[in-house]
């Protein structure tokens, strides 16, 4: 033992920091590279599903419904649908990616084994997802501007919600992953927290036509606050926003804290 | 941009650390898995240079043991060290000057062979101005060079083996942990495989390659380590083990089961030691002794190992 007290020989090594951001770009380079051979299915998905809602809903509802809350339909949905685009290119992504990439590729598995800690892989691919996010779920918007929405400056904010928002389902649909034991059971979660989240959001329908409790619960549902932001980035911005926009902020913290957790849990032994 | 573990790779040429020469230290290292103990209390050393086998039947906590050195499973009792870093601690530094080699593909398969060594030029932290320099070396130890812009899935399986081997020295590590590096492989593409390590040993990488085919233990590594149980139960260098436990030669006697049955219980009252091997019963640590007639055979590796960790796997 008495070798090791005069080790100080040793060459000195700095103790590499938590967060680092060689490990983080790393992990990032990773996705770019093998998103390079997905990208047009994406963009075009995209585009289309945004479009195929206008539509559907726009002019089926629109017919009936011609304002709400003193919008257009096509306004309100348009511009709803973005939380809906955040949600459908950030939480099922997550999902699903990372349940392949660590139990079927075992990508992670290699990941970790090079200088990265759980903590930066999770962290950097929430981020990755986010910033899809941000860019896929600003496209209902431009869809809907084709079908007459006008646009407006509290737009150029869009692209920030939908990152914002996008990282808190990231980190969700990571946390998912690494709780759940097999990739089937992902559909209780679809089922029981994704769908009834995504249709009570305000997106397809104003909540005020809803019970009173129902108002009330949908302040615990980040999609909501996400439509709220939208809404009012689109038509303009009210006192409460500094609400939504802290709200998406906690939702993103905790998420990405529990994902880390759990996934740690997961991925070391 | 500061790249601490490449300014410290740098200086690994200086005359160093007096704990270590060894590049892996494990001392009394406990891994449980609820009620299964899958390393029990293992110390093991492997001197810098040299190329350490772990060989033990499937089970034995080889894999545990890898995992462990790369913090990817936390040991519940002892010490480890790699490369005079304390783990878990400083796990993240210790990685960085380690090439991993997974018992089971993880490739990119919808990447290139070239995207594959890029991604991992990163996450290993090679400086940008080198990655190009590092991704074609890797490639060339590789010979994969007109492969380079196939996708993995095209691959055949000695080519993602070697991929596989190429990732794990892009950054040029001190200390390669291969695990089960030729498992399911052609004989042929295993030899080449055999060449690559030792020409990387001959070039001062440090080597903990764990298997279970005794033949690669024998002729790759320096120091053989059997496992069973979690447990070290032998260390030394292959012909050493040999010729403490089997002896020099080994008589091979075949015949119909009631008479290996009748010549292995004659062996052990003679005192000597006895295995089966599959059609025969082959008499070991004959020193001199009586024996019957029979085929004579050097004793190998394959004695040692099957003396030791038992005729029937867990």
């Amino acid at each position: 033992m008495a070798a090791e007290a005069v080790s100080t020989g040793a060459p000195r090594r700095r103790r590499l920091g938590r967060l680092e951001r060689s490990a983080i770009e790393g992990v990032l380079a990773r996705e770019i590279i093998n998103f390079s051979s997905f990208w047009r299915a994406t963009t075009f998905s995209s585009i289309v599903q945004p479009a195929i809602y206008l539509i559907a809903f726009g002019f089926g509802f629109g017919s009936l419904v011609s304002t709400v809350g003193g919008l257009d339909y096509v306004q309100f949905v348009g511009t709803g649908t973005v939380a809906t685009a955040v949600l459908f290119s950030s939480a099922f992504p997550a999902m699903f990616g990372t349940f392949v990439k660590y139990k079927f590729q075992r990508t992670y598995d290699a990941i970790l084994a090079a200088p990265v800690d759980t903590e930066e892989l999770v962290t950097a691919e929430s981020l990755w997802i986010a910033a899809r996010a941000g860019v896929f779920g600003t496209m209902p918007l431009l869809v809907a501007i084709v079908f007459g929405l006008d646009p407006s400056w509290g737009m150029l904010i869009v692209p920030f919600i939908g990152f914002l928002a996008g990282f808190g389902w990231a980190a969700f649909g990571i946390l998912t992953a690494a709780v759940l034991r097999s990739i089937d059971d992902f559909s209780y979660v679809t089922s029981t927290v994704l769908t009834p989240l995504f249709l009570v959001a305000g997106t397809f329908f104003p909540l005020s036509g809803l019970p009173g409790w129902v108002h009330y619960a949908s302040n615990a549902n980040p999609l909501f606050h996400t439509v709220e932001l939208v809404h009012h980035a689109a038509f303009g911005f009210k006192i409460v926003d500094l609400g939504h926009m802290a709200f998406l902020v906690g939702f993103g913290i905790v998420m990405w804290r529990l994902a880390i957790r759990y996934m740690a849990r997961r991925l070391v032994d | 941009m500061v790249w601490p573990i490449l300014a410290s790779a740098g200086a690994r040429d200086a005359p160093c650390r007096d704990v270590s020469d060894l590049a892996i230290r494990l001392r009394g290292v406990v891994k449980r898995f609820g009620p299964i103990t899958a390393v029990d209390g293992l110390d093991l050393d492997l001197p810098a240079g040299t190329c350490v086998g772990l060989l033990g039947p499937n089970g034995a906590g080889k894999s545990t043991t890898m995992r462990m050195l790369t913090a990817q499973a936390i040991a519940d009792e002892g010490s480890i060290e790699v490369l005079g870093l304390t783990l878990p601690s400083d796990s993240k530094v210790a990685r960085a000057e380690c090439g991993v080699v997974p018992q089971l593909d993880n490739l990119d398969i919808t990447l290139t062979v070239e995207q594959n060594l890029r991604v991992f030029a990163r996450l290993y932290r090679v400086p940008r101005g080198e990655r190009s320099a590092a991704i074609d070396r890797a490639i060339g130890i590789a010979n994969l060079g007109d492969r380079r812009d196939t996708k993995v899935d095209q691959l055949s399986g000695g080519m993602r083996r070697r991929l596989l081997i190429a990732r794990a020295l892009v950054h040029r590590p001190r200390l390669l942990l291969l695990d089960e590096p030729t498992v399911g492989l052609d004989p042929q593409v295993r030899q080449e495989l055999w060449a690559l390590i030792d020409n990387l040993r001959s070039e001062g990488v440090s080597i903990l390659m764990s298997t279970h085919y005794i033949e690669e233990a024998q002729r790759l590594a320096d120091t053989v380590v059997i496992m069973s149980h979690g447990q070290k139960v032998a260390e030394g260098p292959p012909a050493a083990l040999v010729a403490e436990h089997a002896g020099s030669e080994a008589v091979e006697v075949y015949g119909p089961p009631a008479r290996l049955a009748e010549v292995e219980a004659a062996a052990i009252e003679r005192g000597q030691r006895t295995r089966r091997t599959g059609t025969s019963v082959s008499i070991l640590g004959l020193n001199g002794g009586e024996v019957p007639d029979g085929e004579r055979r050097p004793a190998n590796l394959e004695d040692v190992f099957v003396l030791l960790t038992g005729e029937e796997v867990a």
